[in-house]
């Protein structure tokens, strides 16, 4: 059991802390990530909010030469892609995470299924500058 | 549950369009006021516009893109349709077939008899930045954003999870854009009236001009392999991937069947309707095809009472590539892991067994997102009435079908029509 509540904004709260949190649904046991107050699959509203260890696959991912705003003033663009992606941890949720140290110049070597750990990646600057989800190979 | 029928049939008899592109001189207003007189002018018997009761305006972001909210009253107002009830349906990229959808189901209901639908969007005012931005605000702006997806990106991230789990040709993208630039280059309306190989000719001509090396292409797909001429945006989406940013509106006159004889001699029934919602795709227990279309089509097809094999060709939400592809499937057109195979054997070509985007689809005739699910509703209207021109399907095609995605699929709304003389 954490301290972290349900709501939304909590997700982040938890990740500036190095910490990936979800729910589990106390009625059907279906893992939700972010976490929820309400089950996507059964309705119930009887949460708890849980944290993963970390740990998953490469589910899906892309490589982008043309960033959004937020990831060009992070120093990424054609000559700086970047890798983002779809992991499914292995509680069985799924999360959109950065994913580091992989060849982002050779997007084909990177494979589906690969085992990852969470990590995390600071971008913004000042105020604004906090911790986002990332993966890395394991 | 309820039986999902229309409580009375309701038929399409005019349609119209503006072109699609980028037009900096104009305003989306005024891009309307073209997409409806072109539309008044397709009503066989003539249309009065007193007879029109209410308005439904698919548009997705206009306070975004030109700072202007509450757009549907003023649209109205501009074709002189007030005091009219006059609404803006918003899902992003399906705001147009969601709209067509209420304004069916608003006849159905017996409020109204005659409904005009828009389409609009005007998106090529702002700088591709902030366009990038706006569109990334039908994405999920707290989890999916921030960790660095766009639009492309998540259609890139469903075709690696594709072409993984079928073992798929990555060539069979290129073969879409390919298909898709062959029939916009027939269609007036489109954006891009260009082929691919004329895209690469006047490539290879302005090379020689300036005197600088002239690029070897032995044929499109070397083109499209080539990153100098077709840039990466999201791996393994490139630029001939990807739809364009757009501006464009559309207007289509929807009336009750029972008068719609009316307005024309040859109308066009909508059979069937399927609209269907999802969470983001890490919601999804799939990332290789799109629940949210096998639900509503499944929904248009139930109404409709006929299955995949009865329809003679579609208008699907080709927003990337691989979205033709997945389409093509979840539509049942072929079983799953075979649409690629469909895309590269020329299956979905006009002159195919299952016809896709015979108006160049979103890829090339233009993506005015608010406006395309509508858009697609022109190009079934001219197909079934045979007056589509040089890209007319032969054997006098009596069904077609809509298939309209917001977002990476968190709404898609299918429409089948039929012709029935
Ligand atoms: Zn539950």
């Amino acid at each position: 059991m954490t301290s972290f509540q349900l709501t939304s904004k909590e997700f982040y709260t938890a990740l500036g802390q190095d910490r990936l949190i979800g729910s589990r649904c106390l009625d059907c046991g279906h893992i939700s990530a972010p976490q929820r107050q309400i089950c996507p699959t059964c309705h119930s509203d009887r949460q708890e909010v849980i944290e993963f260890d970390g740990k998953g696959t490469l589910a899906a991912f892309t490589v982008v030469s043309v960033p959004p705003t937020h990831m060009a003033v992070a120093g990424y663009g054609a000559k700086n892609p970047y890798c983002v992606g779809i992991v499914t941890l292995q509680e069985g949720a799924r999360v959109c995470a950065q994913i580091l140290d992989v060849d982002v110049h050779a997007p084909h070597t990177i494979r589906i299924g690969t085992p990852l750990v969470m990590t995390t990646i600071e971008r913004g600057e000042g105020e604004t500058r906090k911790k986002y989800l990332a993966f890395e190979p394991a | 549950m309820a039986k999902q029928k229309f409580a009375r049939g309701v038929a399409v008899v005019g349609a119209g369009m503006s072109k699609f592109g980028a037009f900096p001189d104009r305003t989306s207003r005024d891009l309307f006021v073209e997409a409806f007189l072109e539309m008044k002018g397709t009503v066989d018997k003539g249309l009065d516009p007193g007879q029109i009761e209410a308005f439904y305006l698919g548009n997705f972001s206009s306070d975004q893109f030109e700072k202007q909210a509450h757009l549907a009253p003023i649209v109205a107002s501009w074709v002189g349709l007030s005091p009219i009830p006059a609404m803006r349906v918003e899902d992003a990229c399906a705001s147009g077939g969601v709209a067509l959808r209420e304004a069916a189901l608003a006849i159905a209901s017996g409020m109204y008899d005659v409904v005009l639908v828009g389409g609009l969007e005007k998106m090529t005012d702002l700088p591709i930045a902030e366009v990038t931005e706006a569109l990334a605000t039908a994405a999920d702006t707290q989890f999916e954003i921030p960790a660095g997806f766009t639009f492309p990106g998540f259609y890139a991230a469903m075709a690696t999870a594709y072409l993984d789990q079928y073992d798929a040709s990555p060539q069979a993208l290129a073969h879409v854009s390919i298909k898709n630039h062959e029939n916009g280059a027939l269609n007036d309306k489109a954006q891009f009236g260009q082929r691919i190989a004329d895209i690469m000719a006047s490539k290879k001509a302005r090379a020689e001009q300036k005197g600088l090396p002239v690029p070897e292409w032995k044929d499109e797909l070397e083109f499209l392999a080539d990153p100098k001429g077709n840039p990466n945006i999201a791996w393994p989406m490139s630029l001939f991937d990807c739809s364009p940013v757009s501006d464009g509106g559309v207007a289509v006159l929807l009336v009750a069947e029972e008068i719609a004889f009316r307005y024309t001699d040859s109308p066009i029934y909508i059979i069937g309707s399927g609209q269907a919602s999802d969470g983001a795709l890490t919601d999804r227990a799939t990332l290789s095809h799109i629940p949210a279309a096998v639900e509503a089509g499944q929904q248009a097809y139930q109404m409709a009472g006929i299955g995949p094999q009865d329809i003679d060709f579609a208008e699907v939400h080709d927003c990337f590539t691989i979205a033709e592809i997945m389409a093509t499937e979840d539509l049942g057109f072929f079983p799953r892991g075979e649409g690629w195979k469909a895309a590269m054997s020329g299956k979905t070509a006009r002159d195919g067994e299952h016809p896709i985007n015979t108006s160049g689809g979103l890829k090339a005739k233009g993506h005015p997102v608010g406006a395309s699910g509508v858009g697609q509703v022109v190009e079934v209207w001219k197909q079934l009435r045979g007056v589509a021109g040089e890209r007319q399907l032969p054997g006098n095609p009596r069904r077609g079908l809509t298939h309209n995605v917001g977002g990476s699929g968190q709404t898609c709304v299918v429409h089948i029509f039929e012709r029935r003389d």
